[in-house]
């Protein structure tokens, strides 16, 4: 079946329980990756952008952490897997890279060491070879002199070189499937760019891809299809190029506009999105984002669905008549620039 | 390498001299003590006092008393007691060292094993019952004080059990080494009691950085690596947690063997030096004051040198700084 | 040094400004190692005007915005604001000159006492500067409250209780307090969601409008930069390599290092750029060098795609290029 999905995640929910009760932090998120694709994971901090992959890969270790729904890999529901098998899942066929390099590695050991330690975990093989797979793997990623370097401790590399050897490492057992959160957010503009080239290599090795940022720059560089979260749900998903040219969700519009950019006509004010970011916590009843929403009515009383209109691939949760969203989003982006946010962000 | 002995050697020696200047002044400048009345005895004649005084070089002047000191106990190593006329200083410590040294050495292996142990299974095992269970036997070792502890082993090891359970039980006092077997018999139970006030505060603090280590972003991409929980825990996170544990327990050894085990060694009936410095202390005896000073110095100092080796050694990052 | 913008409208005048660290010998080699954190920067800020101070990390901007404000002491050259040298007065004299010129920090969370109340920590400064009685105190800060867009109920609370945007705001409100001519922000808005950054940015250029005032805008995002700036300066490796009029400069860097810069950023296609000409990638490979041993000559030769024999002999100077553009380059792009 070429068509099957790699990675096929139905209605996950996270909830944290926490003193104040139950907290729900992803709420019947549904989304699929296919073989080959990168899958640009795209919200603002709260979103549930990141803990929704962690779950994906059974990374929520607290015990005050619920995660129902299916998460089907291949077939299997990685959410009810044996601990034994599911660990044979992590780095082997998913690996996944984190956002901090700087703490991301075990300070005591060798570079070469943690890579080979991988190997070791997944396959038979002796340590000597091991290690030489690990300096590969290392030249691979772009680290010069890997075989020496292999043998430098974490702290002795910079933060760009730190991310390679991450990489290096995800990428050790040959993965179906890597998941990379926020890769290049503590890094500087001029290495991201050499670390998104070097995801965009594995890709075209074979790797699918998810990549969770905030920066919609990033995904609109590199992803095939984009998923707009918010509020711990899906707000809008499709293929890159609609989301990007014809953006369908009110908060994707407000992501798209409110970030200064380095090229086209400059404004004097930019249009934003009222309020703040929701809490996991208070999310409302109907659509997470009508509190903050400009074209909010009464239908918003009630959860919309993902739901596409003509083009299947491309969905969006919102109640807004599916004809001239275009017009809409210029109607909401005149009110978005003109009134001077601060009356509006002064309610407690 | 060479470097950081030479300037550790230098910085003993500059802590050993301070210490030694300090111990000096407290014993001659203190006013109302009189060396020489100690010496001669009580009800000595004002002539036999003078004749002390000028004997022991006691009425020169200061600096020149501390010279002659040092030169008597570390040049021709003749100093002599106060107290026990004739006794000398060095051979004094020199018999009481391996006594101390081998309690200090084994209660440190059984209480870093303890604590070891103790401290990583509760840290592995929190949030479930195990955990404050552990930890409760941890603080009832620690709050328990030496003395007591001694004197209750003693009494259900010699006396209420001595004749049905802990027939075994040698009685208290010190065997050398050249019988292994008689030493780590006469040495058992203290060993246990010294090690038993020390493994609850080691398990403590090691669980808090266990904890903390395992909440770290390293572990958590040790999870995604797909390695054993066990793994996780031992090579990962117990191993960068044992890091601050090593310093910690450099300045207990330094202190312990420096004679701070002191009420372990009264208690037991053993020799050390613990038990040397308490005696020349309570009849103020001042060159074995100084003696027993200096080494415990000298050693509290070693024992720190080698920690910055040892840290050196499980910390890369403390290698080059 | 350039003489070309008259006295009358500069505010704050940088020149020749090196700001260097010594590093504790390794005691193996005699010589000490010097950090240049900032090596020979000189620039003006014109009255009313943003300008913007960008690069990457380690590049000195931060230091150099401390500098600015003499937040630091400098190690060399001088800077003066109002027409007053403030490199060199004593700390008592320096104090009336204070209240003109505040400085605004990247981490709102970091930069605000947690035990104070945010109404108590607006006050610091006017307290500080004598600005009058109590009640003349209290009114002043519930009118900043309401510049920033905060509540008069936020008065009473912590830190804590605000959100990233909300703090940011106290930040700005403490600055505003003293009236001051100079805003230095130091990545004000890096530590924000996007769209809770926006409304900040949008409070600078409120403010600049009401209040006539003059920034100093550091910040590693160039969408930032080039939003709020009309000048921008790049800096790398404690110098600056380039700076001149915000849209010129993107539209047509004349410093290699500015150019790649460029280049990396990720830039949304949302279908409206299509029609522009294509900009040139350029990956620039390795990473910045330790300012600790910093190339000889040109300090981005190491990196850069176009560098020639004489880039590692001599140090290019920060030249006028004939369309008025500043730039240490030998090999300017432009001319």
């Amino acid at each position: 079946m070429p068509d099957q999905p790699l990675l096929d995640v139905r209605d996950l929910k996270v909830s944290f329980r926490t003193r104040r009760g139950s907290v729900t932090v992803v709420d019947g998120l549904s989304f699929s990756v296919s073989p080959g694709e990168i899958l640009g994971v795209v919200g603002e901090s709260g979103s549930g952008k990141s803990v929704s992959m962690l779950a994906v890969l059974r990374l929520l270790t607290s015990p005050n952490v619920t995660v129902e729904g299916e998460v089907r890999f291949r077939g299997r529901d990685l959410l009810t897997l044996p601990d034994k098998e599911m660990r044979a899942v992590r780095g082997r066929e998913i690996a996944m890279v984190f956002q901090d390099p700087m703490t991301a590695l075990t300070p005591v050991y060798t570079v070469g060491w943690q890579i080979a330690e991988q190997i070791r975990a997944h396959e038979k093989v002796p340590r000597k070879e091991a290690h030489a797979r690990a300096v590969s793997l290392l030249s691979d990623v772009g680290i010069p002199d890997a075989a020496s370097r292999a043998n430098s401790y974490p702290h002795e590399f910079s933060g760009g070189m730190r991310q390679r050897a991450v990489i290096a490492m995800a990428l050790s057992c040959g993965p179906a499937l890597l998941i990379a959160d926020e890769p290049t957010t503590a890094l500087d503009v001029t290495v991201q760019a050499q670390i998104l080239d070097l995801m965009r290599e594995l890709n075209a090795e074979g790797s699918a891809v998810v990549l969770i940022t905030h920066d919609m720059g990033v995904i609109s560089q590199i992803a095939d299809r984009v998923l707009v979260m918010y509020g711990g749900r899906a707000a809008e998903e499709g293929p890159r190029r609609a989301v990007f040219h014809g953006p369908r969700h009110p908060y994707t519009w407000g992501l798209l506009d409110s970030v200064p950019r380095v090229g086209g006509p400059r404004l004097r004010r930019l249009p934003t999105i009222a309020g703040m970011p929701v809490a996991p916590g208070s999310l409302p009843e109907g659509c997470a984002f009508a509190p903050r929403c400009r074209l909010r009515h009464d239908r918003c009383e009630e959860r919309p669905v993902l739901r596409d209109f003509g083009d299947s691939a491309h969905r969006d949760a919102c109640w807004l008549p599916d004809e001239d969203r275009a017009s809409l989003r210029l109607t909401s982006r005149a009110t978005a620039t003109d009134v001077p946010d601060r009356e509006r962000e002064a309610t407690p | 390498m060479l470097r950081f002995i030479v300037k550790r050697f230098a910085s003993a020696l500059l802590v050993m001299f301070a210490i030694s200047v300090l111990v000096f002044l407290i014993f001659f400048a203190t006013p109302g003590v009189d060396p020489a009345a100690r010496i001669a005895g009580r009800n000595a004649d004002p002539a036999t006092l003078a004749q002390v005084r000028h004997s022991f070089g006691l009425d020169r002047p200061m600096p020149i008393r501390y010279l002659l000191m040092m030169r008597h106990l570390l040049i021709d190593r003749d100093l002599e007691s106060f107290v026990n006329r004739g006794s000398r200083v060095i051979p004094q410590i020199v018999q009481a060292t391996p006594v101390t040294l081998s309690l200090v050495i084994g209660a440190a292996l059984i209480w870093m094993t303890a604590g070891i142990i103790m401290g990583t299974a509760a840290a592995a095992l929190r949030g479930k019952a195990a955990d404050p269970l552990i930890m409760l036997v941890g603080v009832v070792g620690v709050s328990l004080p030496a003395y007591w502890l001694g004197e209750v082993v003693n009494l259900i090891t010699q006396k209420q059990l001595h004749s049905s359970v802990f027939s075994w039980v040698p009685p208290p006092g010190y065997v050398g080494l050249d019988h292994p077997g008689q030493w780590a018999l006469h040495l058992l139970f203290p060993w246990l009691t010294l090690a038993l006030l020390y493994a609850g505060i080691y398990a403590r603090l090691l669980r808090g950085e266990v904890v903390s280590a395992l909440n770290e972003d390293y572990v958590r991409t040790a999870r995604a690596k797909g390695l054993s929980e066990r793994r996780i825990l031992i090579r990962h996170a117990l191993r960068c947690s044992l890091i601050p544990i090593v310093s910690l327990f450099g300045l207990d050894f330094g202190a312990l063997v420096g004679g701070a085990a002191l009420l372990t060694e009264v208690v037991f009936g053993l020799p050390g030096i613990g038990k040397l410095t308490f005696d020349a202390l309570q009849n103020l005896d001042l060159p074995v004051i100084m003696g027993t000073v200096l080494y415990a110095a000298f050693f509290v100092v070693l024992a720190n040198a080698l920690v910055d080796i040892l840290y050196a050694r499980l910390d890369p990052r403390a290698r080059h700084a | 040094m350039s003489a070309q913008t008259t006295t009358a409208e500069v505010l704050l005048r940088a020149s020749d400004v090196t700001k260097h660290y010594p590093l504790r010998a390794d005691g193996l080699s005699r010589r000490r190692k010097v950090l240049r954190a900032v090596d020979g920067v000189s620039l003006e800020v014109r009255g009313g005007e943003t300008l913007g101070i960008v690069g990457e990390s380690g590049c000195g901007k931060s230091t150099l915005g401390r500098c600015l404000v003499r937040l630091t002491e400098l190690t060399g050259g001088r800077v003066e604001f109002d027409g007053q040298d403030i490199s060199t007065l004593s700390t008592r004299r320096l104090r009336p000159v204070r209240p003109g010129m505040q400085l605004v920090f990247q981490d709102p969370q970091a930069s605000l006492n947690p035990r104070r109340r945010a109404g108590d920590i607006v006050a610091e400064p006017l307290l500080v500067h004598r600005y009058g009685d109590g009640a003349a105190v209290r009114r002043r800060v519930a009118e900043l409250f309401d510049v920033v867009g905060l509540a008069a109920a936020h008065l009473d609370r912590y830190p804590h209780e605000f959100s990233g945007g909300q703090r940011q705001r106290i930040g700005i409100a403490r600055a505003l307090a003293t009236n001051p001519k100079l805003i230095v922000a130091d990545e004000p808005v890096s530590a924000l969601d996007v769209s809770i950054q926006a409304q900040v940015l949008n409070l600078f250029a409120d403010l600049q409008e009401e209040f006539a005032l003059t920034y100093v805008f550091i910040a590693h995002d160039l969408g930032v930069v080039r939003h709020v700036s009309d000048r921008i300066a790049v800096m790398y490796l404690g110098e600056i390599v380039e700076l001149g009029e915000t849209e010129a400069l993107y539209k047509e860097p004349a410093h290699p290092y500015t150019q790649a810069l460029l280049s990396a950023v990720p830039d949304i296609d949302d279908g409206t750029l299509s029609d522009e000409v294509p900009r040139e990638r350029i990956v620039l490979t390795g990473e910045v060098p330790n300012p600790v041993d910093k190339p000889t000559g040109c300090p981005f030769r190491t990196r850069c795609p176009y560098a020639r024999e004489r880039c590692a002999l001599e140090r290019p100077q920060l030249t006028v290029t004939a369309s008025g553009r500043r730039t240490a380059c030998h090999f300017p792009l432009i001319d």
